[in-house]
């Protein structure tokens, strides 16, 4: 068969159809109008806030300044190169993902604890569901401001109670081995209260005539929650988990007001390392890599719950 | 044991023997009164006066001659009325902006068939997952080069969309019957028209919800606005707030500090003990705002 012969087969075709698959489009597109004038402004600060953002960091990431005052110029991978062998910028991914686990596991687990113990509603439990949200509604700046005197050493509210206990009081922000610690702390106090509502809403979709089975069959505490509360909860925790991480990352204002990513960059985590980059060191280049890094490895974690996410909203 | 009896009545009668439920709930109590141990000290720091010494400072006890002091000394040192009234405005901006966007938006995904649906459904989706604070550099220079670094206009832009508002209003407005649109279309009633007079009044409920979400995560912003806020008297309560400790630490006046916390999260505290059926419901449908 010569390579010709497909060519001629195609003029086969008639160009009627083409033409009214044109139309087609041209009318779709005109009905749609009234929509895409209503999606209008919302698209507009999507494309300069989110997707334009993405866009400029990519470019950002493939130039860079000999000098502050010098004019760009394109080094490509470098600037990610240079970000990768920064041993700032590995520290803050360690810190990171420890600061991620060490935050989410005890944080997910205490939700669970507090929505079996407080399922059931009646006054005294919505007492103490709005004493354990109450941290959840106030800036981190402020949480910050009162863990600042709890971890001062001494004198702070930990030394005087908890601290007379110990042989050596601990310097709780100041001991580079322990500050990423007494962070943590904080995280957890902050948002377990947020994530104790996801499994209390959770909770109200296990079935009640399963559960009543159980209670006939003689299942005890553990058995119905390990065979009958955490497969129903299976959803719940993929969600929180997300929410989690994402809050990792990005809600750590606790570190800029209290720690400064010190002592000895002990407590520094990405976002901070990247706010320093640009901020301190008018490094855009630089801090632009650690962004697109840090963009890809959560948009990783998004595919991996983007269906539960689409499910959630009731899909397209 | 009365007590428990009555807080376990109404659980099914196989498990009222059982230990472990009540060992989780005392368990819970007692985390339940840990968690609430910082804002305890921060009322009785705030009341306490200076001449109880550095010492007594971490004392849980009230002290047995309370003062105002310290709130006076707040109010004077930080800017916070000031502070307050940023706040105010960029809370109250963004809001009114994002009604608009979020109400049309969700219009069109709730009501209308449109080419490029799926496509522009998860562009919106997606935004849920990369929040605004990575995107902070990029942003910066956008809001530099259109001229509104160091403005309070420049804090409120990058959130006049909402992708989660989005998707809220589209819930409410699906569960509208079409049968109260159709007879407006009748009497001849526009698109615009439609949705002023027959969507937004019934979906109030999900305006509120939102509202709530929406001015707590501005209210507690703090990243964003530090590095477009120049200026000391366009401060928000936040950059103010960790201004302010960090001036107070120097001088270790921590009952000064805990008064201040104390006038930054009153006004949040206050509205959520009064709404707080409303604002618990809101924040379990928000996830990620």
């Amino acid at each position: 068969m010569s390579l010709a012969e497909p060519a001629t087969l195609s003029v086969a075709t008639p160009a009627a159809p083409r033409l009214h698959i044109l139309r087609h489009v041209t009318k779709r597109l005109k009905a749609s109008l009234p929509a895409y004038l209503l999606l209008l402004p919302s698209l507009v600060s999507l494309a300069l806030f989110t997707y334009g953002a993405m866009g400029r960091v990519l470019i950002d990431a493939l130039y860079q300044r000999a000098t502050p005052k010098a004019p760009l110029r394109f080094v490509g991978l470098d600037n990610i190169a240079a970000v990768l062998a920064d041993a700032a910028f590995t520290g803050a991914v360690v810190n990171n993902l420890i600061y991620a686990v060490g935050t989410a596991a005890p944080s997910i687990a205490l939700a669970l604890l507090f929505a079996l113990a407080l399922a059931r509603t009646h006054a005294v439990n919505s007492a103490l569901r709005a004493a354990l949200f109450l941290p959840v509604l106030i800036p981190m700046v402020a949480a910050s401001a009162l863990f600042l005197f709890i971890f001062l050493p001494n004198v702070g509210l930990l030394d005087y109670y908890i601290g007379r206990l110990l042989p050596v009081l601990p310097n709780w922000l100041g001991d580079p081995d322990i500050a990423l610690y007494a962070i943590m702390i904080i995280t957890i106090w902050k948002n377990a209260g947020y994530y104790m509502l996801f499994f209390l809403a959770g909770l109200q979709a296990v079935p009640e005539d399963v559960m009543e089975a159980a209670h006939l069959d003689g299942a005890g505490p553990y058995q119905r929650l390990r065979h009958i509360i955490l497969p129903e909860l299976k959803p719940t925790f993929l969600f929180v988990t997300v929410i989690a991480i994402l809050n990792a990352v990005t809600q750590v204002d606790h570190v800029f007001v209290m720690t400064q990513g010190g002592p000895s960059n002990s407590t520094n985590l990405v976002l901070f390392y990247i706010y320093q980059q640009a901020v301190e060191h008018y490094d855009i280049g630089k801090a632009s890599a650690a962004t697109l890094l840090t963009l890809a490895a959560l948009m990783g974690l998004t595919a991996l719950s983007f269906r539960t996410m689409a499910n959630r909203e009731g899909g397209p | 044991m009365k007590l428990i009896d009555r807080l376990f009545r109404d659980a099914p009668l196989a498990t009222r023997g059982e230990i472990t439920p009540k060992l989780g709930f005392a368990l819970t109590v007692l985390l339940a009164i840990v968690w609430l141990i910082p804002f305890l000290w921060m009322v009785v720091a705030t009341l306490r006066p200076a001449s109880d010494g550095i010492n007594a400072m971490a004392e849980l006890m009230p002290s047995l001659k309370p003062t105002l002091d310290n709130v006076r000394d707040a109010w004077e040192i930080g800017d916070f009325p000031r502070y307050t009234l940023n706040t105010t405005i960029i809370c109250a901006g963004i809001l009114l902006v994002q009604f608009v966007t979020i109400t049309l938006a969700g219009f069109a995904f709730a009501r209308l068939d449109f080419a490029g649906k799926t496509l522009i459904f998860y562009l919106f989706l997606m935004q849920l997952m990369l929040v605004p604070v990575l995107l902070i550099v990029p942003n910066l220079r956008l809001v530099a080069q259109l001229g509104l670094y160091d403005t309070l206009a420049g804090v409120m832009m990058p959130f006049f969309a909402s992708a989660f508002g989005t998707f809220l209003m589209r819930q409410a407005f699906e569960a509208i019957p079409t049968e109260l649109e159709d007879a407006a279309l009748i009497d001849g009633a526009s698109l615009l028209q439609r949705i002023r007079h027959i969507y937004v009044p019934l979906s109030m409920p999900s305006f509120s919800a939102f509202a709530i979400i929406s001015v707590t995560s501005h209210w507690n912003d703090f990243l964003w606005p530090l590095m477009v806020i120049n200026s000391p008297d366009k401060r928000p309560l936040t950059v103010g707030l960790s201004v302010f400790t960090k001036t107070a630490e120097g001088t270790q006046a921590w009952g000064t500090i805990a008064a201040g916390t104390l006038m930054v999260i009153a006004p949040l505290l206050v509205t959520f003990l009064i709404f707080q059926k409303r604002f618990i419901s809101s924040f379990v449908t928000s996830g990620i705002k």
